[in-house]
């Protein structure tokens, strides 16, 4: 089993400073359900941004639905804001193929037309199977297709990564 | 014994056909109504449409007449992006002699998907299922005074919209009980997610009494049937599926059985109005109420097209 240690939290003050940077005066948060969704919500406090950021969810715009299936989650898709004309900053906890990605930006022109899709992520681990690449990633890890790594948050709040094996 | 596998679900017991109510898992239940919640939120986006049924072909076979029920699975099939084939069988080739399985065999030739099936013989849409091609999914529109069970799901998401919480409810379905197949799918289904008190309302031609059977408190007196009750499901009543004198007359029908304010009042303040769709005024309902504020009648609309669009991508999911 892999040796790699992800300190979550350090990756998410580093993922702070990269958005900060990627703001515009009028971007607006939207985190992809379910990790890069606690991402967006706590960097829009620590940003002070008005208003609420969007949740955004690709379970509706999957290319694997013919063989996964629907998903059973309610984790539907919230944007409370009009999305024509914002320029919106998707936060994910781990970018690897791209497909999630793909998705949910059709799943956001779903509900309008932003000005612009910008991307930023806590992790990038490689394995690209689109041409999709984010604007920020506060760490790239090398790992292996049959190692699932995931985002998770304790009862305080706090991130933490899981790895295991698929 | 009936050790023969509930022929809706495949081996991993995922719903593959949706022709009866009866036998589902309450969990299966639940992820049908969660994922019609996600859907319901389709309906307030620019573009109405996601893609999960893009490049099927769902074709609507209604042997028997519906307007609303074939015209909910359309849009629900058309906002999964499929394609939809409306075929009125019922003046087509059955008129000209051709059996159900050979209708069938032709449109699986075509390359369907997926047939929603409305007949007014109890169980074909079970002898569909089980002589069309295995990545095909049937759906139970209605069949006879058997099963409707998307009406049936609808009512439960109802329910569960304005009640939260099956295992604290008293529900009275009033009406013509023998002739409905959405009562049947309701009472299966609120046995299955725990109701406590299922009551059904009517007169001893309409509600008889081995309905006990399935589990509920059989009612020949309407303030009876609807004392404190939380949910009211008020049935039309089928005059063309019924035979002879089943009753003196839709007058004498409104007069016991009519839900009217006074009767209404009679249930608990907060009880909402369900009705399965077309309404008789003046029959089976006052207008009153009909309209009133604790009708939900349009919601049930609503809500059964997120319904059905859930059921119809749930199966699609899934394979044989």
């Amino acid at each position: 089993m892999s040796t790699l240690h992800l300190d979550a939290e350090a990756l998410y003050a580093e993922l702070l400073k990269g958005v900060r940077r990627l703001l515009q005066p009028d971007t607006a948060l939207v985190g992809i359900w379910s990790g890069g969704a606690w991402l967006a919500e706590r960097l829009q406090k620590d940003l002070q941004l008005a208003g609420s950021h969007g949740v955004i969810s690709s379970s509706l715009h999957r290319d694997d639905f013919g063989s996964r299936g629907m998903s059973a989650s309610a984790d539907h898709t919230k944007l409370p804001f009009d999305v024509n004309g914002r320029p919106i900053l998707l936060i994910d906890d781990v970018l690897f193929t791209g497909r999630t990605t793909r998705a949910v930006i059709n799943e956001l022109f779903d509900f309008g037309r932003p000005s612009s899709v910008t991307l930023a992520v806590l992790v990038d681990r490689g394995g690209r199977e689109l041409p999709i690449e984010p604007a920020f990633s506060a760490a790239r890890v090398s790992l292996a297709a049959s190692q699932n790594l995931q985002l998770a948050k304790d009862e305080a709040g706090r991130f933490s990564f899981d790895i295991q094996a698929r | 014994m009936l050790s023969k596998r509930n022929p809706q679900l495949n081996k991993h017991g995922e719903l593959v056909h949706l022709l009866s109510i009866e036998g589902l898992p309450r969990p299966l239940i639940h992820q049908i109504l969660d994922t019609a919640g996600t859907f319901l939120s389709v309906n307030d986006r620019e573009v109405k449409k996601v893609p999960l049924l893009r490049g099927k072909s769902v074709f609507n076979l209604f042997f028997e007449n519906s307007t609303r029920t074939r015209t909910t699975f359309e849009i629900a099939a058309k906002r999964l992006s499929a394609d939809v084939i409306n075929l009125d069988i019922a003046r087509s080739s059955t008129a000209k002699g051709e059996t159900l399985l050979d209708t069938v065999a032709n449109l699986s030739a075509m390359h369907a998907d997926m047939f929603v099936v409305r007949h007014s013989e109890s169980g074909a849409p079970y002898l569909i299922a089980q002589h069309c091609a295995p990545h095909v999914h049937v759906v139970n529109a209605g069949d006879g005074r058997h099963a409707h069970p998307t009406q049936g799901l609808l009512d439960m998401y109802t329910i569960r919209h304005f009640k939260k919480d099956f295992t604290k409810l008293t529900v009275a379905i009033v009406g013509d009980i023998v002739h409905s197949r959405v009562a049947r799918s309701d009472i299966h289904a609120l046995n299955i997610l725990g109701v406590p008190e299922i009551r059904a309302v009517g007169p001893k031609t309409l509600v008889p009494g081995d309905l006990r059977e399935m589990g509920v408190r059989v009612c020949h007196d309407m303030a009876e049937g609807i004392r404190d009750a939380d949910v009211i499901i008020m049935l039309r009543l089928q005059n063309e599926r019924m035979s002879g004198a089943m009753l003196p007359s839709a007058g004498e029908f409104f007069k016991h059985f009519g839900l009217t304010p006074e009767k209404l009042a009679l249930a608990k303040p907060d009880a909402i109005v369900m009705h399965p769709g077309p309404i008789n005024r003046g029959v089976e309902i006052a207008s009153d109420v009909a309209d009133g504020k604790q009708s939900v009648i349009l919601p049930q609309v609503t809500f059964g097209i997120a319904v059905r669009m859930a059921v119809m991508s749930i199966l699609a999911g899934n394979e044989a």
